[in-house]
């Protein structure tokens, strides 16, 4: 028999079998998040947010969901999508991907794929939950979840990356733990960068987390602390270096093949 | 006879500078089931592992069912299904699942009526529904198997099969094996064990230290190897063995006190009847006697020590 020249049956099963560990663990893969920001929500937004001024003409409750949606789908992205590739590789289930024929680009897609469609259902959840907590606009719907799509492609791809580089349960949360979480947090999240005193101002250009905020930001409000265009090109290079790491990986095996 | 797989100075390398094979060259035909047979560490999983694409070579190609396993992966990888030793599924999954995701995996399309063959010929049709951690060590090695048919390859590598199997689904797997030739797969098999490469293979090759160290016909390689010895425990000590016994491969052993004839199970007239009878009549008497195979490691140190013999 012939190989099929696209094997999308392999796509298929991949994709599925991750939805399916997904809905096995609802409760902490899409309970938890959802939980945990909307209580951001309640107690920034609601609580103490009615004691805060506006920032730049738009309620303090709201100015912080387009942060918050980005710090959930930034560490749900990494975490999807590493979770699935170290389970193979600790269950050592990794033998059968290894052995099967399944192009690295085909693996990849249904991974990453599969990270993508959890973190979109995720980033929908959250939103439709916000929705009911803070008074809520969104300027440029199409521009949102364009930005959307597009941060959790890279992001998801960067968790591929971490779940084929950790080698414990440990290591996956050093890069959403220590270096994403506090990105995001001094990225914007709660702030306007405008905030800032000024050398602080250069500094947090430095966080890549700043643009993937303000951008994600201007399709709510129309306002942002970078141009557009600057954070559209910000995500597509994160895109890129993640895209050259992923076939650098495949093509030396690194931590896949002896 | 055609060969499914030529393997051709193939030599491997791991990182930490373990040499795992040092220059394999080995023709599977097509249809027959072959036995890798070697001691724990001589390269068996290494070698399987490379020809199924899980470890990379370090130099020599391998080609299978007409297909470069490196350059022409996709191909090659298609027909071929593979047991690891160890086992390895996802625990959380349900059997039904797991071997439906094999075949997908393979590049087929669903089709339960062979999954369900499949899981009725491997006694899980009742257990499709459970899920797989819930299941007995013997119950998860049939998962192993059916997730390895799922695709229907003509190739199957079964690493290690009967480690940790109670002996009926041994029987079982070796039924079903043998049903699987019948069906034109080729069946490659790593063992540890002379009785199951005796048992199963049409041809046996023996692998030590990442070297083949013979591949040879069953039949011919177990009249080289599979001599046994007969040792009588006797009474009184013999200080040389009697003329009238020199028509037999004798050896005294424990000081006299035993005497040990090595003979060929395999044929015909093992002429153990006409030595007890020989051995009453020159009123030689023994107070217990048993029968014993050479062990593997006997037969290594022997099929070595020839080749070394041989020279270089």
């Amino acid at each position: 028999m012939t190989a099929p020249t696209i094997n999308h049956f392999a796509i298929w099963a991949i994709y599925k079998a991750e939805m399916a560990r997904f809905a096995r663990s609802s409760i902490q893969s899409i309970l938890s998040p959802v939980v945990s920001t909307s209580l951001y929500f309640i107690v920034f937004g609601t609580a103490i947010g009615s004691r805060m001024a506006s920032i730049e003409g738009v309620a303090y409750g709201a100015f912080i969901v387009p942060g918050l949606m980005m710090l959930m789908l930034l560490v749900e992205s990494l975490s999807n999508a590493s979770f699935g590739m170290l389970m193979h590789k600790f269950s050592g289930t990794i033998y059968e991907l290894m052995s099967a024929p399944v192009s690295h680009v085909e693996m990849v897609a249904s991974f990453v794929g599969a990270a993508v469609t959890k973190s979109m259902i995720l980033a929908a959840l959250v939103l439709a939950t916000s929705a009911f907590l803070v008074p809520l606009e969104i300027r440029h719907p199409v521009w949102m979840i364009g930005f959307l799509l597009l941060t959790s492609v890279t992001f998801c791809l960067f968790g591929f990356i971490l779940g084929v580089w950790a080698k414990s349960w440990e290591q996956l949360w050093i890069i959403p733990g220590l270096i994403v979480t506090p990105l995001t947090f001094l990225g914007g999240a709660f702030y306007s960068i405008d905030m800032l005193p000024p050398a602080w101002q250069t500094i947090a250009m430095f966080n890549p987390v700043v643009y993937l905020i303000s951008g994600f930001r201007w399709s709510f409000y129309g306002t942002a602390d970078v141009a557009i265009e600057v954070s559209l090109a910000a995500v597509f290079a994160i895109l890129v270096v993640c895209f050259a790491i992923v076939a650098w990986i495949f093509k030396t095996g690194y931590r896949l093949k002896n | 006879m055609s060969s499914i797989i030529s393997i051709s100075g193939l030599t491997k390398t791991y990182a930490d500078g373990l040499v795992a094979l040092s220059g394999i060259d080995l023709e599977i035909r097509r249809g027959e089931i072959f036995a890798l047979l070697g001691p724990n560490g001589a390269g068996k999983t290494t070698l399987i592992n490379i020809v199924c694409g899980i470890v990379n070579p370090s130099s020599g190609t391998v080609v299978a069912g007409g297909y470069n396993v490196i350059t022409q992966s996709r191909q090659a990888r298609f027909n071929i299904g593979l047991v690891p030793q160890e086992l390895a599924t996802d625990w959380y999954e349900s059997v039904w699942g797991s071997v439906s995701f094999s075949r997908g995996l393979f590049g087929r399309p669903a089709n339960p009526a062979l999954v369900e063959d499949v899981l009725k010929r491997f006694h899980l049709w009742e257990k499709r529904d459970a899920k797989i951690m819930t299941l007995s060590g013997g119950m998860k090695r049939r998962v192993m198997i059916a997730k390895a048919l799922a695709h229907e390859p003509t190739i199957l590598f079964l690493d290690e099969p009967t480690a940790s199997v109670d002996v009926e689904l041994r029987r079982e797997l070796w039924a079903e094996v043998r049903g699987l030739r019948e069906s034109g797969v080729t069946i490659i098999l790593t063992t540890h064990y002379i009785e199951e490469a005796e048992e199963m293979a049409d041809r046996i090759g023996v692998i030590n230290k990442g070297t083949m160290v013979v591949v040879d016909d069953k039949i011919a390689l177990m009249k080289k190897l599979g001599g046994k010895h007969l040792t009588l425990h006797l009474q009184q000590s013999l200080a040389a063995i009697p003329s009238a016994l020199a028509d037999w491969p004798l050896s005294l052993g424990a000081g006299g006190h035993q005497l040990i004839y090595s003979f060929d199970s395999d044929g015909a007239d093992t002429g153990i009847d006409r030595l007890l009878h020989r051995l009453t009549e020159l009123k030689i008497a023994y107070r217990d006697l048993h029968t014993s195979q050479r062990s593997l490691e006997d037969i290594f140190v022997d099929l070595i020590s020839e080749r070394k013999g041989r020279g270089p």
